[in-house]
C-alpha cells in the first residue's frame, strides 16, 4: 500500500490556500466596519450594495450584455465551424484548424494588443461594441473545442444513414447533426459566457471610457480604495454562480439522456 | 459529402478568424518593423530601431529591455515550478482518492469568484491594514504593520494561486490513467517508495507534465494584472511593459516588437510540445504494433 499521508496533507493545505480569500471575503462582508478589523456582525453592506452602488451595477450590466451577445455569436460561428471541420471537406481546412486554436495557447495579452491596434487602425471608437468583437474572437476556439469533442463521439455513418433515408442537406443539419450536438453546444456556450464574464486582459486593451465591465471597474477601484460593498458583492456572485452552474448541469444531463 | 455545405458552414468561422486573428497579428508584425510617430502611431518607413532598442545597452552597461525579459523569465519559471510542485501531489492525491469528482470540485469552486475580486481579496489579506497585519498586531507578534504587498513574493503567491487549477487538471487526467499496479511491481522488485515514484510514475505522466507546464508558463509569461496590482512598481514584467508602451506612451513599434518576442517564445514552446507529443504517439504506435505481432 502506498503512503498518501504527504500528498494528503499537501492537498488539504492547498485547498485551504485556495479557499482563504473566499472565506475572508465572506466573513468581512458581514463586518460592521469599513476596514479589515472586525467590528461586529451587520447586514449593512448587503443593503447598501443594492442601493448605493450604481456604478458597480452599471458595470455588471455591461458585463452581462457583453457576455450574452459575445457568447451567442461565438456559439453560432463555432458550432457551424465545428460541424464543417468534423464532417465536411472544404478548402483551407488546415488553415482554419491551425488558426482557430492559436488563441488557446497564446498569452491573452497578444490578442489584446493586436485587436487594439487593429481597431485603432480602422478608426473604430472603443466601446462595448469593440469589447464584444474581441470577446467573440477569443471565445470561438473554446466553443469549437467543446462542439468538436461532442461530434467526435459519433460516427460519420449517422449522416450517411440520414442521407440514405432521403434527408436533404437542411434536414440532415436540423434533424440529425444539431440535435446530437446540443450538449456540446451548451457546454461551449457556458464556457464562452464564463470566460467573457471573467476576462480582464483583453477587455483592458479594447475598452473605452464609460464602457467598464466588472473586472475593469474593480481594477480601477483597487488602485484607490475599494468600497466595502465589494465583499458582499462577491458573496452574492458566488451564490448566483453556484445556482446557475447547478441549473446548467441539470439541463446538460437532461439533453444527454434524451439524445 | 458535398463540399458546398462544408464551405458554407465554415464560412463565418474562416472569415472571423482571418479578420480578427490573422490580420491583427500581421499588422502587429508589420508595425514592429516601422518607425515610431511621435504622439502615437507609426510612420510607414522600414525601421529596425524597435528591435535594436530591445538589445540596446546603456552607457552603464545594463540592458533595459533584456533585463525586463530576464526578470519576466525568472518570475515565470519560479511561479511555474512552484505551481507544478504543489499541483503534482494534489493531482496524485485526487487521482488515488475514491471521491475524485468531489475533490476536483473543491479545486474549482474558488475560481467561480471573478478573477479581479480574487486579486482584491489578496490585497485585503496582505495589505498594510489587511487581515494578516491586523491579526499579527493583535497577537502581539508585530508592533508595526509590515507591507506584505508590492514585492516579488506577493506576485509569486498570487500567480501560483491563479494558475494552480490549470496545472492540477491536466496532471490529474494523466495520473488517473496511470496503472498503479506498476508502482507495486517496482516496490516488489525492491525499489523504495520515493524511487518508484521518481522512476516509474514520473516518466509515465510526462505528457501531462508538459501540458501543465505550458498551461501555466505561457499565461504567466504574458501576465499583466497581477504584477501591476501586487508588484513592486519599480520593476516591470513584460506584460506591463507592453501595456505601458501601447496605452500610455503610444510607442506602437516597441509594443509590437515586444509582442512578436512573446509570440516567438510561445511558438517555440509549442513546437517543442508538438514534436514531443508526436514522438510519444509514434512510440505508442510501435508498442501497439509489437503487441499485434
Amino acid at each position: 500500500m502506498t503512503k498518501l499521508t504527504l500528498s494528503r496533507s499537501i492537498f488539504w493545505t492547498t485547498i485551504a490556500f485556495l479557499f482563504l480569500p473566499l472565506v475572508v471575503l465572506m466573513i468581512f462582508s458581514f463586518n460592521d466596519g469599513r476596514t479589515m478589523v472586525w467590528k461586529g456582525f451587520s447586514w449593512r453592506w448587503y443593503e447598501s450594495l443594492f442601493t448605493n452602488q450604481p456604478r458597480l451595477w452599471m458595470a455588471v450590466s455591461n458585463t452581462l450584455i457583453v457576455a450574452f451577445t459575445a457568447s451567442t455569436v461565438a456559439t453560432v460561428i463555432g458550432t457551424l465551424g465545428a460541424i464543417a471541420i468534423n464532417w465536411y471537406r472544404f478548402k483551407a481546412k488546415t488553415y482554419v484548424r491551425a488558426m482557430s486554436f492559436l488563441p488557446l495557447i497564446l498569452p491573452e495579452i497578444i490578442i489584446g494588443v493586436s485587436l487594439l491596434i487593429f481597431f485603432r487602425m480602422l478608426g473604430l471608437e472603443l466601446n462595448l461594441f469593440t469589447i464584444i468583437l474581441a470577446h467573440i474572437s477569443f471565445t470561438i476556439p473554446f466553443v469549437l473545442l467543446m462542439v468538436m469533442a461532442r461530434l467526435g463521439e459519433f460516427d460519420y455513418s449517422i449522416i450517411e444513414a440520414a442521407r440514405d433515408l432521403g434527408a436533404n442537406e437542411n434536414q440532415t443539419l436540423t434533424k440529425v447533426i444539431l440535435p446530437i450536438s446540443v450538449p456540446g453546444i451548451l457546454a461551449g456556450f457556458i464556457t464562452a459566457f464564463t470566460l467573457s464574464l471573467e476576462d480582464f486582459v483583453v477587455t483592458f486593451f479594447v475598452t473605452g471610457s464609460g464602457s467598464d465591465t466588472l473586472p475593469i471597474f474593480i481594477y480601477n477601484q483597487i488602485k484607490r480604495k475599494l468600497p466595502p460593498e465589494i465583499n458582499a458583492f462577491s458573496v452574492v456572485l458566488v451564490g448566483v454562480t453556484v445556482l446557475i452552474l447547478f441549473l446548467a448541469r441539470r439541463s446538460i444531463k437532461y439533453f444527454v439522456q434524451r439524445s | 459529402m458535398k463540399s458546398r455545405s462544408g464551405s458554407l458552414y465554415s464560412l463565418p468561422l474562416t472569415t472571423w478568424i482571418s479578420l480578427f486573428f490573422l490580420v491583427p497579428m500581421l499588422i502587429v508584425f508589420v508595425y514592429s518593423f516601422l518607425a515610431r510617430e511621435t504622439g502615437g502611431g507609426v510612420r510607414w518607413e522600414f525601421d529596425l530601431s524597435a528591435y535594436a532598442e530591445i538589445f540596446r545597452q546603456t552607457a552603464s552597461g545594463s540592458f533595459i529591455y533584456l533585463d525586463i525579459v530576464g526578470y519576466t523569465l525568472i518570475m515565470a519559471v519560479s511561479a511555474t515550478l512552484l505551481t507544478i510542485l504543489i499541483a503534482l501531489p494534489c493531482a496524485y492525491y485526487i487521482a488515488r482518492s475514491k471521491n475524485n469528482t468531489l475533490l476536483l470540485f473543491l479545486v474549482i469552486i474558488p475560481f467561480w469568484v471573478n478573477f479581479m475580486i480574487r486579486i482584491y481579496a489578496w490585497v485585503a489579506i496582505l495589505g498594510q491594514s489587511g487581515i494578516l497585519n491586523e491579526s499579527l498586531l493583535a497577537m502581539g507578534v508585530l508592533k508595526e504593520p509590515i507591507q506584505f504587498l508590492f514585492n516579488d513574493y506577493a506576485v509569486l503567491v498570487v500567480l501560483v494561486y491563479t494558475n494552480l487549477p490549470f496545472a492540477i487538471l491536466p496532471l490529474f487526467t494523466t495520473i488517473e490513467k496511470f496503472d498503479f499496479g506498476l508502482l507495486e511491481a517496482a516496490r516488489d522488485l525492491g525499489a523504495s517508495h520515493n524511487r518508484s515514484l521518481w522512476s516509474v510514475l514520473l516518466p509515465n505522466i510526462r505528457g501531462g507534465l508538459v501540458t501543465a507546464v505550458l498551461f501555466t508558463f505561457i499565461p504567466i509569461f504574458g501576465t499583466f494584472a497581477v504584477p501591476d496590482v501586487m508588484g513592486n512598481s519599480n520593476v516591470f514584467m513584460l506584460g506591463q511593459l507592453i501595456t505601458s508602451k501601447l496605452k500610455f506612451t503610444g510607442d506602437y513599434p516597441m509594443a509590437c516588437s515586444l509582442s512578436v518576442l512573446i509570440l516567438l517564445l510561445s511558438a517555440a514552446g509549442l513546437v517543442v510540445y508538438t514534436v514531443y507529443n508526436n514522438r510519444q504517439e509514434q512510440q505508442h504506435q510501435v508498442v501497439i504494433a509489437e503487441d499485434e505481432l
